[in-house]
Parts: structure tokens; sequence; C-alpha cells
């Protein structure tokens, strides 16, 4: 048996995905990334690969993604984590046709095709709002874990209008709100609706077509899953796993390239060209 | 004795400027703002006078301005920073033109007439990278406080290149730089020099022509003032030390003096 592995190194944490021949996820890892960005790509293909004795010489390709992919030294190649989440999406979801991927420090829309096949995508990589930065900064501001941030917000009843765009002045934003006596849920539900607002502003630019799946860090807060269920008007795809797409689809390149070396020539050629496309899709690290 | 007072409420710290009849400046304080605007007004205002030993009945007229004015129940009037900025600029350089206010939030540009009235303005209170929040978020990420900006930058021999899109993003390419094995203080000149570079954007926009005039709290750094006379080319006014952070301050009290001279003319006492 052959197996696949992606390697997703993300500006927090790096994931580790091995698959086998059969499409099916037989170990996954999560380490944080750190400084070191080489040796958490290490660990947490290690740390999958001792999880379920899975000996590193049948896995037989690696392909990295995410901010870090190049720093992924044992990888035979890398993909963009755009074409990654759209491929690990689709393969989660099958009917998944819009992918809005938020993290730590950027947030993506990306429109795929019935194949995975990323159709258009946008991301805001210039500035840092309406990103999980600014979950972060109202979480410091209100003495939050982030963790808190979700399950809290959905008790407000009367949410505030944030009207900050920057992500530094909605700390003060958040504060001064503290001062004029609003309750701190009301202030949180009120930070979750302005970043839902701004990231379907996102996704309209891709435009939007059902079924929306919304993946990374932040996808497993139950309030900005409200907000952005709410403003949709549709119901989002989640999943405990949604921090594994990147790496799922990554596995799911891998296994392509093997796939793909076994078979006649001119199939082997087309597997290859599928990555190199995937170049337009340059995300933050490429700069 | 009969002064006016202008009570500039900042967004980082009120400034509170006191004016003779004759128009001499007797006395200023300052206070961070906090998140009770009035609070801070209140006392800025009690400590100057408190400084100068002036009561309550000595003081015929306050003027509020900043993007707290509208908190200072104490005030008579408030008018907007603009407009007290400019006087403010033109009361200590009449020539003045073209006026660069840069805040811990706000980055201001305005041209103004002859009689200092504003004739066109841009602003920024949007964006953090616009805004002296960008070189406080840059000293921080190198662990170095606001007081210490002034201090460090003066060290450095040559700017790096910061890009200065985003306050937030600006850590990790703060890191780089670090682990590149630049100098916190070349960073900080380099987050000076992407800050100007903003600036004079805006003051393009507004059509500037000399004399230019710089105020507000981070015209306080040398170091921005020398960056900015570089890139314009041109001489540029900047009030005397701490003055710098004061001018808008000091032009609502000129214009509360103004204000009382009109009523002491008016014969019923009561225009305005």
């Amino acid at each position: 048996m052959a197996y696949a592995a992606g390697v997703d190194v993300g500006s927090t944490q790096t994931k580790a995905v091995i698959l086998d021949e059969t499409r099916r996820i037989v170990s996954r890892s999560l380490v944080d990334t750190g400084a070191n960005v080489t040796r958490a790509a290490e660990r947490a293909f290690q740390e999958a690969l001792q999880a379920d004795g899975v000996r590193d010489l049948e896995v037989e390709y690696v392909v990295g993604t995410g901010y870090g992919r190049y720093k992924v030294t044992f990888g035979n190649t890398q993909v963009t984590e755009i074409s990654c989440h759209g491929r690990g999406a689709v393969h989660m979801f099958p009917k998944t046709r819009t992918v809005l991927d938020m993290g730590g420090q950027d947030t993506k829309a990306i429109r795929v095709a019935p194949t995975g096949e990323i159709v258009d995508f946008c991301m805001n990589d210039k500035c840092a709002a309406g990103t999980g930065r600014f979950l972060g900064a109202a979480a410091s501001a209100l003495d939050l874990g982030l963790d808190q941030l979700g399950p809290t917000a959905l008790k407000g009843e009367r949410p505030v209008k944030i009207s900050t765009t920057c992500t530094v002045f909605a700390e003060s934003e958040v504060l001064s709100w503290l001062g004029k006596g609003k309750h701190t849920e009301d202030i949180l539900l009120g930070v979750h609706q302005s970043i839902a607002t701004r990231s379907v502003g996102l996704l309209r630019r891709v435009g939007i077509e059902a079924e929306v799946t919304f993946t990374g860090g932040v996808a497993k807060n139950p309030a900005m899953i409200a907000c952005l269920n709410e403003r949709l008007g549709l119901s989002v795809n989640v999943s405990d796993e949604s921090h594994y797409i990147g790496a799922l689809g990554a596995a799911l390149f891998a296994l392509d390239h093997i796939v793909a070396s076994r078979e006649p020539v001119g199939k082997a050629e087309r597997a290859e060209r599928a990555g190199p496309a995937e170049g337009a899709a340059k995300g933050r690290g490429d700069a | 004795m009969s002064c006016t007072a202008g009570i500039d409420v900042g967004s980082t710290y009120t400034k509170a400027v006191l004016l003779s009849e004759d128009g001499q400046v007797l006395g200023r304080a300052m206070e961070p703002t906090g998140f009770k605007l009035g609070v801070a007004a209140e006392r800025a205002l009690h400590r100057v006078m408190e400084e100068l030993g002036l009561e309550a009945e000595d003081l015929r007229y306050i003027v509020a301005t900043g993007f707290g004015r509208h908190q200072v129940a104490v005030s008579d009037v408030q008018v907007t920073d603009l407009t007290a900025g400019a006087r403010g600029a033109a009361f200590l350089f009449p020539n003045t033109r073209t006026i660069l206010d840069v805040g811990g939030q706000t980055m201001k540009a305005s041209r103004v007439d002859e009689r200092a009235r504003v004739r066109s303005f841009r602003l920024n209170d949007k964006c953090a990278a616009g805004t002296g929040a960008f070189l406080e978020k840059t000293a921080r990420y190198m662990g170095y406080s606001t007081t210490e900006i002034g201090p460090l930058v003066s060290t450095s021999k040559e700017a790096v290149t910061i890009s200065g899109v985003c306050a937030v993003f600006a850590e990790s390419e703060v890191i780089n730089q670090l682990s590149q094995g630049a100098a916190p203080a070349d960073i900080m000149h380099g987050a000076i020099v992407s800050l100007v570079g903003r600036s004079l954007q805006l003051m393009k926009r507004v059509g500037m022509e000399p004399e230019f005039t710089l105020i507000g709290g981070i015209l306080r750094f040398e170091r921005m003032v020398d960056v900015v006379r570089e890139h314009l080319g041109a001489r540029v006014n900047v009030p005397p030390g701490e003055t710098v952070q004061f001018v808008s301050a000091l032009g609502a009290a000129v214009l509360g003096r103004r204000r009382l001279q009109k009523l002491a003319q008016s014969p019923a006492g009561s225009a305005g």
C-alpha cells in the first residue's frame, strides 16, 4: 500500500495528514509552528508517522502547503494553500462551491469547481481587518481566551455597532464600549457581526454559490458560524476537522502524483501540469 | 485676571492651554485621555489652573476640540480639530498654508487661507498604518515603549524599508528584519519613513503649498520632522518642544478669546 502526505505550515499551527490509496485519512497531527518553521514541519510529519505506525518509507510523496511550504525540506513539491483548501473542502463536503477560510492572519474567499479546482479567489492580504486577529484584539481587550469568545458572544442580545475597520483601533473601541457600560457579550456579538459582514463582502467578490464551506481556525467559533449563517441566509458547512483541510488537500495532490506516476506518460504529464498551474493562486507566503 | 481656555481631547492625550486677555500663553497641561473623556478634560484644566493659581471665575470662556470635544461638559462651545489646528498653527506661524497633523490615532492634512480658514482637508482615522499607532506598534513589537521611540531612532544611520501597509502585519515584517540582523533603531526609522510617505499623499491631495506647519504629538520626534523636510524638499515650521502637541488646544483658546472680544463689543453681550 502506498501512502501520500500533506503538510500545511500555517502562521500559528502546522498540520500533517497521511492518506492511503483509497483516500482514507490514516493519520494526522497538529503542532505549534513557532519560530523554526522547518522543524515544525518535520515534527508534524514525524508525529503523523508515529501516530499510526506508518513508516517513513511507505510515504511515497509529500506535498507542502501553507505560508511556510517552502520550508518543508523533505517535501517533494509545494502547492499553494488556496488550491489545497479548495481541494480539501470539496473532498470533505463534495457539494462545496464556495470556501471561506478564516485564519489568524488572513481571510480568503475561494470559489471552486465540482472537481475542487479553483475558479476564483480573493483575500485580504494587505490589512488585518476582518481576520482572526480582530477577534484576538477583542479577546485581549476583554481579557478572555480565544475559545471563550464565541460562546460569550452567543449570549449577546443587543449587539453594539463596531465602527472601526482597523484591528489596532478595535481594541480601543471595545474598551470604550465597556467604558460606556455595554455588556461584554453585546460588544463581542457586535465584533463577530462586523467580521462576518466583512467576510461576506469578500465572498461576494468571488461570487457566493451554495454550498459554502467554512474553514480555518475561526471555523471553530460558534458565534462566527451563526453570524455568517444569518448574513448569508444559508447554513455553512463546518467540521471539527476543518483545520486539517489544507493538509488534506495537499495530501490529495500528493496522491495524484503517486497515481499519475504509475499511469502511462500522457496522464502523468497532465498531473505534473496541475501543480504549476496553481502558481497563479499566489498566497501571502510568496511575497 | 480673565482668560480663555482651549481643551483638546485627543485619542491618546488631552491637552489644555490657557490664554490671557492680551493673547499670551499663560500655561498648559496634558493628561492621558483614557476612556472617560470628560474626566480627562476637567483634570487637565484643573491642573493648569492650579499651577497658575487661578480661580474658576477667572476663566471666562472654554472651547473644546478634538475627537472627544462633545464629552467636555464645562465647555462653552466646541470646534472641530481642523479649525482649532488651523488657528493654532496660524497663531504661531502666520504664513501657514498647509498643515500636517499626526496624532496617536489620526492623521490630517489641511490647506488654509491667509485668515486661517480651512479650505480643504483629508484625514485618515480608519487605518492605524497611517497614524502614530503604527510607530507605537512597531516599537512595541521590538520591546520599546512610546517614550523610547525618540531616543531610539535618533541613533539610526539608515532606514530599513518597512512596507507600512498594515500595523498588524508589520509585526511579522519587524520580526523578519530583526532576525536578519537589522538594528531596532533602523527599523523604527523605516517605520517613520513609511508614515511620512503616507503623510505626503494626504498633503498632495489637499493641494499643498508653503508654508508648511507640522503639528501633533508624533511630530515631537525630530526624526519625523527631518524625514518630512527631506521628502518635501522645503522648509517646515515646527512649534518648539512640547508646544507641537498643544497647537490645537492653543487654537481653541485663540478662538475662545476672539469670541470673548466679540461678545464684549456687541451691545447686548449675547452675540454668538
